[in-house]
């Protein structure tokens, strides 16, 4: 192990070992926040119970969908927008400001227009991933060098196979630095919207036992939502690390 | 005298330039024809067209004026099937192995696979890659993954095959053993060969003619038959006509250099 990570998780477990002396001396107190050994155990008794097995599989699921939408429609806009010079050029402030308009704003009128159903909170999250992975996509397609179109020319390619047999492989480090945030705005998207207003969700049961002081609860759907955000990111870096390292830029 | 396979009619190109009212001109009039089986290098000044003049017989570039005709048909906007080209800079696919990179084009074909895989393996022994047939080209120095992209081009078994710079990037020894490795590789495949450097000796060693070119707007100045042997290697340079060769083509490339340096000296 390097050295850098030895100390980066020495840190962690000092911060949790703190946070559990602040809580067991009784200087947190149980109504704030529960020793995160508890909210281990916690965790597993209601992963066995299975009690929130339906909301947990419900945002999961959401969250999947609309990061999965946000890497489709992404990837192709980006495509798209490679080759229409001007559009992009109409595009890209927008894009340079996007992330300062606050998406949840739109999720009342989402509410109005599709119901209390799935699809406002998809599309929250899809809406915040999204553009994430345009720009992203975009600077990796900028980067692929000029000699590989020509190569492409070369092998008389069709602009279709050109793209996803040459661009899309030589940008692919970007597009996933993209599916990396996307994963993180997706998650965001969908437990935010939860949180603000819906039927069921990880989101709507942490507000829920939020509001009933029921801190068995809502400590450990926030350890998981961290433990899934996390791992999910950290696959894609391993994937990341991969692709660099083949690439001689590790 | 062997059969026409490259023909260049009056050919010109022409470049819309930024903030002026009058296209620039870039290449010629300029008439070449490149024999079936012959190996053609051209030498100029930096910046007389050299790589346009490639990339016009690859059909990667439309002339403004002439024609261009390979095997008979004329290049239009479509880049004609039999003609390879290696380009100077690395055109490897990091994301693929070695082995993947050379297969690239044989891939989009329909062939027979064990057909494919003998094509392939060929190739790799030929270019010396056996050893290194699973590694990235990121693992590879830059001659080696010229080697790749040489290796790549052949398995699709061109006609004729473009050379820009190819060795450009390389040191002086590598280029040396890349250049008689092109010789074998002319020889054994008996394909055209048209090859771009601005390495005077590069040329006089590998070459049986020699295209010289002025300053931009690159015209052929003349034409250098070097009258080697076809079974050949980098030892001609100890040939007492290889000296003779260099020091003509010095002799006609030195006042065009000269022109083309002051020519960028000049303020715009």
């Amino acid at each position: 192990m390097k050295s850098s990570t030895a100390y980066r998780i020495a840190i962690l477990i000092v911060l949790i070992g703190l946070l559990e002396a602040l809580c067991l001396t009784g200087r947190i107190d149980k109504l704030t926040m529960q020793p995160p050994h508890r909210m281990a155990t916690d965790l597993a008794n209601m992963l066995v119970s299975g009690k929130l097995n339906a909301a947990i599989a419900k945002t999961m699921t959401n969250a999947a969908i609309a990061l999965a939408l946000a890497m489709v429609v992404g990837v192709a806009t980006a495509a798209a927008l490679y080759r229409m010079k001007y559009a992009r050029e109409v595009l890209d402030p927008l894009f340079a400001t996007y992330y300062a308009i606050p998406v949840f704003a739109f999720y009342p009128l989402l509410i109005v227009v599709f119901g209390l159903g799935d699809l406002p909170q998809i599309l929250i999250g899809f809406m915040l991933a999204v553009v994430a992975v345009i720009v992203n996509t975009l600077n990796g397609l900028d980067r692929v060098p000029r000699v590989l179109f020509k190569t492409a020319r070369v092998h008389r390619m069709s602009g279709f196979e050109a793209g996803t047999r040459i661009m899309l492989p030589s940008a692919a480090p970007y597009i996933l630095t993209g599916a990396k945030l996307a994963v993180a705005y997706a998650l965001i998207g969908i437990i935010g919207a939860e949180f603000i207003m819906s039927r069921g969700g990880m989101g709507y049961e942490i507000s829920f036992a939020y509001n009933n002081f029921d801190n068995a609860t809502m400590y450990p759907l926030i350890v998981l939502i961290l433990a899934v955000s996390i791992s999910v990111n950290a696959l894609l870096a391993a994937w990341e690390r991969r692709i660099m390292q083949r690439r001689g830029r590790a | 005298m062997r059969a026409v396979h490259v023909s260049l009619r009056s050919v010109e190109k022409r470049f819309d330039a930024q903030g002026q009212a009058k296209p620039v001109q870039a290449l010629g009039p300029l008439d070449l024809d490149l024999k079936i089986g012959e190996f053609f290098a051209v030498v100029g000044p930096s910046g007389c067209g050299k790589s346009t003049l490639l990339e016009v017989i690859a059909g990667l570039a439309q002339v403004s004026s002439g024609t261009v005709a390979f095997e008979g048909a004329p290049i239009g906007g479509d880049i004609p099937d039999g003609i390879g080209v290696v380009f100077q800079e690395d055109a490897c696919f990091p994301w693929l192995s070695v082995r993947d990179n050379i297969e690239f084009g044989l891939r989009r074909k329909r062939m027979d696979k064990g057909e494919r895989a003998s094509r392939v393996a060929r190739a790799i022994d030929m270019m010396g890659l056996t050893a290194f047939a699973d590694s990235y080209p990121a693992q590879l120095s830059g001659g080696m993954r010229q080697r790749v992209c040489i290796a790549r081009t052949l398995v699709m078994q061109p006609r004729l095959i473009l050379l820009d710079e190819p060795f450009g990037a390389l040191d002086q020894q590598t280029r040396l053993i890349m250049g008689e490795e092109l010789l074998k590789l002319w020889r054994d495949t008996g394909a055209t060969v048209f090859l771009i450097t601005h390495a005077l000796d590069e040329a006089a060693m590998l070459a049986d003619r020699i295209g010289v070119m002025s300053a931009r707007p690159g015209r052929l100045l003349e034409t250098i038959e070097t009258g080697w042997p076809r079974d050949r290697d980098s030892r001609i340079v100890a040939d007492a006509r290889f000296g003779e060769v260099t020091a003509r083509l010095w002799g006609l490339l030195r006042e065009e250099s000269m022109k083309s340096i002051g020519a960028r000296a000049q303020p715009e």
